[in-house]
């Protein structure tokens, strides 16, 4: 048997989080759920797990940190130490105030690039990249619930197809994959 | 549903669905550009193309083609400086402060104020630029090995910090607006009927399909950058104005400076997006989305940050006095009553007594008055600038030394081009980038939507 996806479309986001909860209820995976803005709440449902990228934007923002103090101690005290105007620079701590603002700026700079850079790349939402999104409406105002066959062996088409129409749909479109 | 407070003003008036919301900020952008647009651009570029000559014509001479003096070494360039700056921080405290305290009036109004932040931010940053001389040899104020040794760059000094303020402030506020374009930008990719046009915002939408795990780590990314964009905005202000409070000039040498200069930004830079806001809302009919209750929360921000700058001011003042240093209270003395005593006048009646009238409900809730109060505040802000830089420097301790600045046919050209330039770069966002973040307005709708509030359906 062929494995089949279905699209199931909705034309409001209580709609697809009644039946994203009803479904789940039932046993039924959910792949995927396209819609054109964050739907509040249905996250745990469908079972997408909470992103880590905070803390990576907390890694970038500490390498930031500790090669901006590598770089001042570098530049400042170690390479070419300069009295100016008269202020101290034989020891790092000593001349530390004077760099707070650049480490601050670069920790900044880092974790936000950082993060960023990550987001899109873990998207795949680069330059050129092509769309995923089964209809165009789906960046309107419709909402549409991907359910592929392969995640649920345990129903015939027929038997999902029942399923999903019991629910508010507004369009249902399915297809072989 | 979350439930918002009876007593709340709704943010989006009329009976709107998602679609409305869509085909009102997406239908502008497909449509032909009206003639209104087009006698602006045309004006704004020829006044863009007038600065653009007139730093040809600095760079070309050196920067003797400004109005500087041996005395005052600092006037128009560094006060333009500064008031862009201000302007540009408005949009990231818009986007990243109201973000983290949850307020949803500023999702009408944020993407339009980042972009304003960004195109202040390049104005601001063309005359530091500018003012090294040899343009060219720009670069040299990032640590890079070099021929020289490597000579590395002072990090004590204040300028020095500045370079990376404005660079990471710049950098950051760009990456914020943008990562918030792109499912808008997607959007338009979908619905553009247009071939050419359908490929470039594709481009630009970077194949965003709205995936619920990209919007799951799109609300992370936004939280989090609003979380570490909130110091840099106080940071990046505070840091301007360690230019002057880290030197020994009597009038600059204040610890007040930084909170002072951040009260200051915030409120120039309220004041520029309520005038550049109540044209849009009018000329792109989108007085549904940026209502009165969008006005009145700004003007009110303008009290408060304007009434901190007022207390600065007086502060300023009294401790001059009180410091019983005699350089420093002269400094004050001749600011009030010196030549320049216009100035001083013009800034105290623009920025400390003027916004006070927002007290007025009548005043704080009426179009003509907030457009004329923004205007107002912004040339008492430029004067803010112009009063501290100016006055503190052109009496010296030296009286032989004493002088006056005139500015050149130069300096005025690259102030005003910059208006200019600014203003081309904000039409082009107006008329071809989503204006409002319409999908994050749509998740307010049934909250804070007008017909939804009124209604007991949902």
């Amino acid at each position: 048997m062929a494995n089949k996806v279905f699209h199931v479309m909705y034309d409001d986001d209580q709609k697809l989080l009644d039946a994203a909860t009803a479904l789940v209820k039932q046993g039924i995976q959910v792949k995927d759920v396209f819609s054109p803005f964050p739907v509040h709440g249905l996250d745990p449902i469908i079972g997408v797990k909470r992103t880590r990228l905070a803390i990576t934007s907390f890694m970038y923002a500490t390498t930031g940190t500790l090669l901006a103090i590598l770089g001042t101690w570098y530049f400042m005290i170690h390479d070419w130490p300069m009295n100016i105007g008269g202020k101290p620079n034989f020891t790092w701590i000593e001349n530390a105030p004077a760099f707070v603002p650049v480490i601050f700026e670069f920790s900044v700079f880092c974790g936000a690039h950082g993060m960023a850079i990550t987001y899109l790349l873990r998207n795949g939402t680069l330059p050129g990249m092509p769309a995923s999104n089964p209809d165009p409406r789906t960046t309107d105002d419709k909402f549409v619930m991907e359910i592929v066959t392969e995640d649920n062996h345990a129903f015939s088409v027929s038997d999902l197809e029942e399923k999903i129409r019991a629910t508010e749909v507004f369009e249902l479109s399915i297809k072989d994959c | 549903m979350i439930k918002e407070a009876a007593i709340r003003k709704p943010l989006i008036l009329g009976h709107k669905t998602y679609h409305d919301i869509t085909n009102d900020v997406v239908g502008p952008i497909e449509g032909k550009a009206p003639r209104q647009w087009k006698i602006a651009i045309s004006i704004a570029a020829v006044i863009a193309l007038y600065g653009i000559g007139s730093i040809m014509y600095l760079v070309g001479t050196g920067i003797g083609a400004w109005g500087l003096n041996k005395t005052v070494g600092w006037s128009w360039d560094i006060t333009n400086f500064v008031w862009w700056v201000g302007i540009g921080h408005a949009g990231t405290l818009i986007s990243a402060v109201l973000l983290l305290f949850r307020q949803r009036w500023r999702m009408a109004i944020n993407r339009s104020a980042e972009a304003m932040t960004i195109f202040a931010v390049i104005m601001a940053a063309l005359f530091p630029v500018f003012h090294m001389g040899r343009v060219w040899q720009a670069y040299w104020t990032l640590p890079l090995p070099n021929q020289f040794g490597s000579l590395w760059p002072n990090f004590n000094s204040a300028l020095m910090w500045d370079v990376f303020a404005i660079s990471t402030y710049f950098s950051v506020s760009l990456v914020f607006w943008y990562i918030g374009l792109i499912p808008d930008f997607a959007t338009i990719r979908d619905r553009m009927v247009k071939p050419r046009a359908k490929k470039i915002y594709g481009i630009l939408a970077f194949g965003w399909s709205g995936r619920a795990k990209h919007w799951n780590r799109f609300e992370e990314v936004s939280l989090v950058l609003a979380g570490i964009a909130t110091p840099l905005v106080f940071s990046v202000h505070s840091i301007v104005s360690m230019d002057f409070a880290t030197s020994i000039i009597p009038g600059w040498h204040a610890t007040i400076f930084p909170p002072y200069f951040v009260s200051g930004a915030v409120f120039s830079g309220f004041a520029m997006v309520l005038t550049l806001l109540l044209i849009m809302r009018k000329t792109m009919r989108l007085e549904a989305y940026i209502n009165m209750a969008h006005i009145e929360y700004m003007n009110i921000v303008i009290i408060v940050t304007g009434s901190i700058v007022g207390v600065a001011y007086l502060t300023e003042l009294f401790i001059s006095w009180y410091s019983g240093v005699e350089y420093e209270s002269y400094a004050f003395i001749n600011r009030f009553s010196g030549p320049y005593s216009w100035a001083y006048w013009m800034m105290m009646t623009c920025n400390v007594i003027s916004p006070q009238l927002f007290w007025f409900k009548k005043i704080r809730t009426s179009l003509t008055a907030t457009f004329l109060l923004s205007i107002v505040v912004n040339i008492g802000m430029w004067f803010e600038r112009f009063v501290i830089i100016v006055t503190s420097i052109h009496r010296d301790y030296t009286p032989g030394a004493w002088g006056e600045f005139h500015p050149s046919v130069t300096d005025i050209g690259m102030f005003v081009g910059t208006i200019g330039i600014f203003f081309t770069l904000f039409l082009l966002f107006a008329r071809y980038f989503p204006v409002l973040a319409l999908n994050e307005l749509k998740t307010i709708l049934k909250v804070s939507g007008e017909s939804y509030k009124n209604s007991d359906k949902h």
